[in-house]
């Protein structure tokens, strides 16, 4: 949730990607739409499986669209607009598309009295993205501020994509974006 | 076997006993460790005989509020024709807690036999391990795990032969803190805004689905099997104490420490003997200077008050704070409290759910005040407002999300006031500036 006094989440500038094609997810016989009716039976209401079925778009086509919300809706009968509610509680679906290397440096107290700021500083500089939350210029980082990873003992975790870094220190943030490529 | 540091001898591995050892994941490993003895017993058990087992040991709930483990299961009336449910809380999400993630990264199976065990002994044939979603990896492990147990015939339709269903399945969260609260996560889990449900009905009368429910944290499931392994009265044994808090009990330890990590002891050991000896002191050159030793939710204690304490739920009552979850935050002389308690009400302001107006305001203003202050733009007056903030944050909402905010923040501001003080006078920000986010 973000109401408070927050570090901006992913890419809340420019212009708006809403009308570009959406191909979508749960097509009839794909795959996707299996393992979509597998995990229904794990459940006795159908909607629990909003989360999980928002994971798989999220994979699939690296954010959650308009579109996006209205075809899983279909899927487990509920409205674009009930969707739309709960994608917004959530901080980990991405409402815009984000660089290709999502990186996330945690900076609550317990990282932040290990340095963190200097870790976000570093990303932000080497990376070319300038500002929290906007993607770099050749499309391949985008750098935000997150809440605790629960990784505190090895400060600074940083989340990249799936994947954690931890102990990353300033001195380490040139090695690890070349890692990325 | 320690992670990331060794085992210390002082420390008592019935959990993290294979930390840091790959092989402990595999359930071939795992068996030949015993894994799944317990599990095998539980199914001829009565599950009234199991709760009872569990009572006897005297454990308590890890994630954070202590409550007594099978008093908890009891409260489930077993026969009543509904579907019962398991929810197990892998949402670990209370800054300086990360001690559940070490559980499901080595010793999945570990958590697995412990809510099978937990589901039987509560009358459910489900149960859902309810993960926060940064954890890939040990959503990974799990999975991994399950698919491995689930080919043995461990979990399914005929659970180890004994005619009895029992399915786990990792449910996987999506960023929002406050889905570790347990209501929030059955809302999430049912595919739902993470709001926290007014209570009652308790889950145990409706919760998943609208069916009884019971909610455990993965320490305390994962220490069940032990308990139905080697009897109550060896873990009651495990008590240096407080008869009330018994058994190992796991803490995160991070902040300015020169051994951050897991370490493992039994209840009642010496505060002093664990920071200074196990975690191995401050930094070199550095003191330190206050702690908050239950994740970030509980009251700030001063190094001090910090000696003298016996680490269990007691212990930790007597100075005023609390065991919480066993997350230690720690920070020495070179740290701004100020600084350090506005980003940690930052965390909250940002986590509120927003339902209740005394959190989401108390929280969001109670961010601002602070960091005004640290920016060296505050007032006497401003300190004044904080309390009242505080006051009008506690005991009134439905969760305790909003106490959990003004907890460390004003015990922060009773034990170090001459900080703050010192910010407001100077009229100049913190020697160090807030997170590049500010
Ligand atoms: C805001 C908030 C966050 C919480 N986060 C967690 C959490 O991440 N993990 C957890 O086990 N319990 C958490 N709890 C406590 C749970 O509500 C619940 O008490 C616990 O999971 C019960 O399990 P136990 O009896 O085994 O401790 C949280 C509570 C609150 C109010
Ligand atoms: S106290 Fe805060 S987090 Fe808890 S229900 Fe109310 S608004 Fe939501
Ligand atoms: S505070 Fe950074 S991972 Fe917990």
């Amino acid at each position: 949730m973000s109401h408070g006094p927050s570090a901006p989440s992913a890419a809340p500038h420019g212009q708006s990607h809403d009308h570009e094609p959406y191909q979508p997810v749960f097509t009839p016989g794909s795959a996707r739409k299996q393992e979509l009716d597998d995990l229904k039976t794990r459940y006795p209401d159908k909607r629990a499986c909003l989360l999980p079925g928002l994971w798989m778009i999220q994979q699939d086509r690296g954010w959650i669209s308009e579109d996006a919300m209205r075809e899983i809706g279909e899927q487990l009968g509920v409205t674009a607009a009930y969707v739309k509610g709960v994608v917004t509680f959530y901080t980990m679906y991405h409402q815009h598309p984000v660089g290709q290397h999502f990186i996330q440096v945690c900076t609550t107290s317990p990282c932040l009295c290990a340095g963190a700021d200097k870790v976000v500083e570093a990303f932000l500089e080497h990376t070319g993205c300038k500002e929290l939350g906007l993607t770099s210029p050749d499309g391949k980082y985008t750098v935000i501020e997150v809440e605790c990873l629960g990784a505190c003992g090895f400060a600074t975790p940083v989340q990249i994509n799936e994947d954690y870094v931890e102990n990353v220190t300033p001195e380490k943030v040139p090695e690890i974006l070349r890692g990325l490529q | 076997m320690g992670y990331p540091h060794k085992s210390h001898p002082r420390e008592t591995p019935v959990l993290s006993k294979h930390f840091g050892n790959p092989e402990a994941r595999k359930l071939e490993t795992w068996k030949s460790l015993g894994g799944y003895k317990a599990l095998q017993q539980a199914l001829t058990m009565d599950p009234v005989a199991i709760q009872n087992v569990v009572k006897e040991s005297g454990l308590r709930g890890r994630g954070g509020a202590g409550f007594p483990t099978g008093l908890k299961w009891s409260f489930m009336k077993l026969n009543d024709g509904k579907p019962h449910y398991l929810a197990c809380n892998a949402d670990e999400s209370e800054p300086g807690t990360f001690k559940d993630r070490e559980i499901m990264r080595w010793t999945p199976h570990a958590l697995i036999e412990g809510c099978a065990i937990g589901a039987y002994a509560i009358g459910a044939e489900t149960a859902y391990i309810y993960v926060r979603g940064e954890f890939t990896e040990p959503i990974a492990r799990l999975e991994e795990a399950l698919k491995e147990a689930r080919a043995a015939g461990i979990i399914g339709n005929n659970a180890m032969g004994s005619g009895k269903k029992i399915d786990v399945w990792v449910h996987r969260g999506a960023g929002a803190y406050i889905c570790g609260e347990e209501t929030a996560l059955m809302n999430s889990l049912e595919g739902k805004r993470g709001n926290p449900r007014i209570k009652p009905p308790f889950p145990a009368v409706s919760g998943l689905f609208g069916q009884p429910t019971t909610i455990n944290n993965v320490e305390t499931l994962t220490a069940v099997p032990h308990i139905l392994n080697n009897g109550a009265e060896w873990y009651k044994a495990m008590c240096l104490s407080s008869p009330k808090s018994t058994g190992s009990k796991l803490f995160s330890v991070c902040g300015n420490v020169a051994k951050p990590g897991n370490y493992e002891v039994v209840m009642g050991f010496s505060f002093k003997e664990f920071l200074y000896d196990l975690c191995g002191g401050p930094l070199p050159g550095r003191k330190f200077k206050a702690l908050i030793p239950g994740g970030s939710s509980v009251p700030v204690i001063t190094i001090d008050e910090a000696e003298s304490v016996k680490m269990d739920y007691e212990g930790f009552l007597e100075v005023g704070t609390m065991l919480g979850s066993g997350g230690v935050i720690i920070f020495d002389d070179a740290q701004s409290m100020p600084r350090q308690l506005a980003r940690l009400s930052r965390f909250y302001a940002h986590e509120s759910c927003a339902q209740c107006t005394q959190c989401r305001e108390g929280t969001a203003w109670m961010t601002k005040i602070l960091e005004r202050i640290v920016a060296g733009q505050g007032t006497f007056e401003d300190l004044d407002t904080i309390f009242d903030l505080a006051e009008n944050m506690t005991g009134k909402t439905i969760c305790v999300l909003s106490d959990s905010c003004a907890a460390p923040v004003t015990s922060g501001i009773n034990k170090f006031r001459g900080e703050f003080e010192a910010l407001i006078k100077g009229k100049r920000s913190s020697t160090v500036a807030m997170g590049a986010g500010v």
